[in-house]
């Protein structure tokens, strides 16, 4: 009986952090094209409910009720498994996101390595999506993304290392609390910005956007898609764009700190300045997309490869010979 | 306890029958899934015996990494010429023996050197060994000091494949144009535009 209650009581956790997540997801759909049209002098969604807020359940309606369409020659099981795993990988990574204190489902000792294999994975829905469709702008765009999530990666890899060596744990929430003092973004302000345009290329945001580059390749990996499929992949995007922004305010902004720890701060909870933090970053993505034109292709590999993959190695050896040198590791022995 | 084994089992069934899989279907790209599915289960197994780290290096380098430039390479091969050629009987039995005889190989080796295995001297049985410092400390303690030299050596090892394979491939292309993006940047007006007087019927000297 035990056993049962536990397991009731995991189910209310995971329902409650899913739920928060999806709606959020919505919202920031909305966010994001009333950023993009603020930027551009236009109005944006703002019809359906107050400020168009509920544009994005009226689109998912409309997609819900669309017909979703196989193509003849694809191959259908991994075509349809590839939206699910998109979603299914963007949902889970949460699981360890800390929003307080307590406010975590899993409090693992590996927290960001397993946010760093779940991003990882969050390829194969792209593969598998362009390879399924068995035509050629799918195909082309699937291609094009799998090398550039790999590439970007790297750096995302030693950025983490950076704050590792400066956190000197592997869970999120006490990367949290070793930033009680300074946050990570003071001492490591270059690592903070590589990171950023690295997390645009890695949720293939503008102007990285070149797996769905309409221009080029009419939709990329989600040419053939459909209906709720489509939407799939759409929510799975999002939902992985605010998972990013969550890591950076995880790893650089101090998490659910308050910025100063003194009294009118520290009355808000943590999960509001969670959320806030969230948000802002999220705002600034919107706004590169706004503002910034798309990458070729072969630039955007030459500033993953050449560019930001040295400067965060440079930058790791000194993080770690600073930390050496001057007997501030945080971990010692 | 008992809920724990029986997963435990579970994936192991899982890794077993999706490992089978990988050398029996038919369409290649079923089975490098099918391999991606073996290292998940496995990096599974590894959590749920404790070793978390383990665990989610094998998902970040082989889930991550390495399946994925498979796929790659599966995928830009013809796939519907392999689905479509039938393997013959004779064939068939030809590569289990083959194979058989690889893994038997493979097998006693691990036999000797498991037998031959010894431990460190100071090495602390399982059951003094200390559970308050987490996995991924208890590694690097040990690999960064007992260990430090097979750790570089076997780092050097990669470091020299990848190089090798980047020279092997790797010819230089006569006629191509690069664009150097400094060259590019750099260029000012002045030295890009000119203003040219033409005379009649003689046209202007390109200096290219």
């Amino acid at each position: 009986m035990i056993y049962f209650y536990s397991f009731i009581n995991e189910i209310y956790k995971i329902i409650f952090l899913l739920l928060p997540i999806l709606v959020s997801v919505a919202l920031i759909v909305w966010l994001d094209r009333r950023v993009w049209a603020f930027v551009q002098k236009r109005r944006g969604p703002n019809v359906v409910g107050p400020f168009g807020i509920l544009q994005t359940l009226a689109d998912a309606l409309k997609y819900l009720f669309k017909e979703i369409i196989i193509p003849a020659s694809a191959n259908k099981v991994i075509f349809i498994l590839a939206p699910v795993i998109t979603l299914t990988l963007a949902l889970i990574a949460w699981a360890v996101i800390p929003f307080s204190n307590d406010m975590v489902l899993a409090d693992i000792n590996v927290g960001i390595l397993y946010i760093f294999a779940i991003s990882s994975l969050s390829v194969y829905g792209i593969i598998m999506g362009g390879w399924a469709s068995n035509s050629k702008y799918p195909f082309l765009g699937a291609i094009r993304s799998a090398a550039q999530m790999v590439s970007y990666e790297v750096s995302i890899g030693i950025i983490i290392i950076n704050v590792l060596l400066c956190a000197g744990s592997l869970n999120l929430n006490e990367i949290v609390l070793a930033q009680k003092n300074v946050w990570f973004i003071f001492p490591l302000f270059p690592m903070f910005i590589i990171f950023f345009i690295s997390a645009l290329a890695e949720t293939n945001r503008p102007p990285f956007d070149l797996p769905e580059a309409e221009s080029e390749l009419v939709a990329g990996y989600q040419t053939e898609y459909s209906g709720m499929m489509y939407a799939m992949f759409w929510l799975g995007e999002y939902a992985n764009i605010l998972l990013l922004c969550a890591l950076g305010s995880i790893l650089f902004l101090g998490g659910w700190l308050s910025p100063i720890d003194i009294y009118p701060f520290t009355i808000i909870p943590g999960v509001f300045w969670m959320i806030f933090k969230i948000l802002g970053l999220f705002i600034l993505f919107s706004l590169v997309k706004a503002i910034v034109p798309r990458y070729r292709f072969d630039q955007l590999m030459r500033l993953g490869w050449k560019i930001f993959l040295p400067l965060s190695l440079i930058w790791l050896v000194l993080t770690a010979s600073f930390l050496f040198f001057l007997d501030m590791l945080p971990i010692k022995g | 306890m008992l809920a724990h084994s029986l997963f435990f089992y579970f994936f192991s069934a899982i890794t077993v029958f999706s490992a089978i899989m990988v050398t029996i279907s038919r369409n290649t790209v079923n089975s490098v899934f099918f391999l991606i599915l073996v290292f998940v289960s496995v990096s599974i197994l590894f959590i749920m015996i404790g070793a978390e780290f383990l665990g989610m290096i094998m998902l970040i380098v082989y889930v991550g990494a390495v399946a994925v430039l498979f796929l790659f390479v599966v995928m830009m091969l013809n796939v519907t010429e392999q689905i479509t050629k039938r393997v013959s009987r004779k064939g068939l039995i030809n590569n289990i023996s083959i194979g058989s005889i690889v893994g038997v190989i493979i097998f006693l080796e691990l036999l000797v050197v498991i037998g031959g295995w010894k431990y460190k001297e100071s090495f602390t049985p399982l059951s003094s060994a200390n559970f308050d410092i987490s996995n991924t400390r208890a590694l690097g303690n040990i690999l960064y000091t007992d260990y430090i030299h097979l750790f570089q050596i076997s780092g050097m090892i990669l470091l020299v494949a990848m190089i090798g394979a980047i020279t092997l491939t790797f010819r230089k292309r006569e006629n191509v144009k690069r664009q150097s993006y400094f060259k590019q940047i750099t260029r000012e007006k002045q030295s890009a535009v000119s203003l040219v007087d033409v005379e009649r019927g003689k046209g202007v000297k390109l200096d290219d």
